[in-house]
């Protein structure tokens, strides 16, 4: 049995211009120990799926419309707000883009460090600091008995993200859900980040979901990635074989987007036009306007993700009919 | 070769540190920018990478003359910015534009688009009140928006869009340098595209001077001619792009390339890779000798003590590091 199925995920925003299907129709499952990459532009809905996982879509103008999320044996987006809590925080922690707007300016680091503990696992402040130092020297903060006791804008960024790690990670989690952790950092800091998430999920055995927009960053760390486009997944497949047999038109288009992987001084690769309004749905796949292998099939009806090979799945309705080949891509 | 159009000549822009309630003293200063000599050749464009706090937005600032400069001189097309009266700096500024990272806060959230762009047309008396919209065409459809979003506000626009509405304006008075600060960075991976896209085909037609800021080197590399890695307000290495990025000299840029995430799980995995260990230090209390020392795996006592200069190689490359002969 996975550690955490969602079946058929959709997240809505009802708003005065009309309704935002920010996830419409995800599905996926997530092994214990397994790292998950979930790929997309902003505004594919891949933050949107994890906060709606976490209990934390704001209800309204949000509105989880359909979708279970089973998580052993719990049903996260239905259960009672008690079960809720017992889980989120717990099991099932995540970590955010920005360590600035997610840690408390007012509170000192220590106090936002046990507070997991206290409600959680009913320690005394005495034990609960003693773990929280020892999580600090885990996550790399040197001279950690002193930092401890610092306010967050006494930190840098990539420590004040180390200390999220840590807040996150106290409890021992089993699921950790990373929404963009290094895309505010740079590129030296990030790599520090990346080790210490693949060294903590070695030591601690926790499966993680790994929202980014950089496919390189997916490339290092994950085992199977799902690549979102307008609130739906559109291929899923182990990380090798998405990057060297990817089977959707909008994942090649992304792969060749990438400045590193094109000759210098010729013309990038684009993809033209731009990201669809989840507002208004138009009729079939949703990347056809911008798709230069759509014929007029593509319109005609919405493409289901199909299994190509055991654990890749494409939702390419020309793919699946045979009528473009992965080479043409 | 042409000559240069743009000469930084031991530029310095130090700011005071200022301690103490009512009565302020100045306690000690941040050297954002502290000894950069560089110059730019008409439509050659100059990738500047660093990490954040290493004064490269603090560098194009001072070339821009949007901050004091504390020593040494920015020279564009023979004139000294630093000593032109404000009749001349103006003059000057028409030839010197700039672009930057965040679309959403560098336009006037009340000016329509063509507003935007007739602005500097007027200010600067490019052309009559009757030639302004004629302009305003031509400048919108050299980015690649159409002319009848005119009238529309910088809120209707996308993120790509803005970016390109920020170009229009730099293009306006036809400069022959830009700076542009972290111009893609806000963008998605396929606007991003777009973007450079645009701005090395204007480079090319309108033989501009580009000063490209970025923080990703695989961007950098692929736009620009020439590189110049900036670590705590000094240049550590500067020479063509494909030199410094796929073979970088000095221990910092090894490091910073080596962190860089490649996009093929099979390389990614396998690769071995150079992790630096803590931040970059504080500009106010700068590390003895080599700024760069702390963190640098091949560090020695020398490193400690000395200041390594900017040394120009046989090959067109600098680099400022007092062991390069000893850690290839």
């Amino acid at each position: 049995m996975p550690l955490l199925e969602v079946t058929d995920l959709r997240t809505h925003f009802h708003t005065r211009n009309g309704i935002y299907r920010a996830v419409d129709g995800v599905s996926f499952t997530l092994e214990r120990g397994e790292t998950l990459g979930i790929v997309g532009e902003s505004g594919s809905g891949k933050s949107v799926t994890c906060y709606s996982i976490m209990g934390l879509v704001p209800q309204p103008p949000g509105r989880i419309v359909s979708g279970t999320a089973l998580f052993d044996g719990v049903d996260l987006l239905h259960c009672s707000p008690k079960q809720a809590r017992s889980i989120r925080g717990k099991r099932v922690s995540m970590i955010f883009q920005d360590p600035m707007t997610s840690l408390n300016p007012y509170l000192r680091v220590s106090e936002q460090l046990i507070e997991p503990l206290l409600i959680h696992e009913a320690l005394t402040k005495r034990e609960a600091l003693e773990r929280a130092l020892r999580m600090l020297e885990a996550v790399g903060i040197n001279d950690a008995a002193r930092r401890i006791h610092f306010y967050p804008h006494e930190f840098s960024g990539g420590m004040r993200q180390r200390v999220m790690i840590a807040m996150a990670l106290i409890t021992r989690p089993e699921i950790l859900i990373a929404d963009e952790p290094t895309t505010a950092l740079d590129v030296t800091v990030q790599a520090q980040i990346l080790e210490l998430i693949r060294r903590l999920q070695r030591e601690l055995g926790m499966a993680v979901v790994f929202v980014t927009h950089d496919l390189g960053v997916v490339a290092g760390l994950c085992d199977q990635v799902q690549v979102m486009y307008a609130g739906r997944i559109v291929e899923t497949a182990d990380a090798r074989t998405l990057f060297h047999r990817p089977l959707h038109p909008y994942t090649r288009g992304l792969q060749r987007s990438i400045p590193g992987l094109q000759p210098k001084g010729t013309e990038l690769f684009t993809i033209p036009g731009l990201p669809p309004d989840v507002s208004k749905p138009a009729a079939g796949c949703a990347f056809a306007p911008r798709c230069s292998l759509a014929a007029g099939t593509c319109t005609a009806a919405e493409p289901a993700l199909v299994e190509a090979s055991p654990g890749h799945a494409h939702a390419c309705t020309r793919m699946a009919r045979g009528e473009i080949t992965p080479e043409s891509l | 070769m042409n000559d240069p159009i743009l000469e930084l000549r031991d530029v310095k822009t130090h700011f005071a540190v200022n301690e103490g309630f009512l009565v302020k003293r100045q306690t000690g200063s941040v050297r954002a920018v502290d000894g950069v000599t560089l110059s730019v050749r008409q439509g050659e464009v100059l990738g500047l990478v660093g990490e954040s706090g290493c004064g490269k937005s603090t560098l194009a600032r001072t070339i821009l003359q949007l901050v004091p400069t504390t020593g040494g001189s920015v020279v564009l097309g023979g004139r000294n910015l630093g000593e032109a009266s404000r009749r001349e700096l103006l003059e000057s500024r028409r030839d010197l534009q700039m672009i930057f990272q965040d679309p959403y806060a560098s336009l006037n959230p009340r000016m329509s688009v063509h507003a935007t762009l007739a602005e500097p047309l007027l200010v600067h008396g490019i052309c009559g009140p009757s030639e302004v919209q004629g302009r305003v065409d031509e400048l919108m459809r050299t980015v690649g928006l159409a002319p009848r979003f005119a009238r529309k506000y910088p809120h209707e626009f996308s993120g790509g869009q803005r970016q390109r509405i920020a170009i229009a304006r730099a293009l306006a008075l036809r400069p022959k340098v830009i700076v542009a600060d972290e111009p893609v960075s806000a963008l998605d991976v396929s606007i991003q595209a777009q973007i450079l896209n645009l701005l090395a085909k204007l480079c090319r037609e309108m033989n501009l001077a580009l000063i490209f800021i970025a923080h990703d080197l695989s961007v950098v590399r692929h736009i620009s001619d020439r590189v110049a890695v900036m670590y705590l307000g000094k240049i550590v290495e500067l020479g063509p792009a494909l030199d410094v990025i796929d073979r970088p000299r000095h221990p910092y840029t090894r490091a910073l390339v080596s962190a860089i995430p490649v996009p093929d799980p099979d390389i990614e995995r396998s690769r071995q890779r150079i992790v630096l260990a803590g931040d970059p230090p504080s500009p106010i209390h700068p590390p003895s000798g080599c700024a760069f020392h702390p963190r640098c795996p091949y560090a020695v006592e020398r490193c400690r003590l000395e200041v390594p200069a900017l040394v120009a190689q046989a090959d067109a490359r600098e680099a400022a590091c007092i062991r390069l002969g000893e850690i290839v």
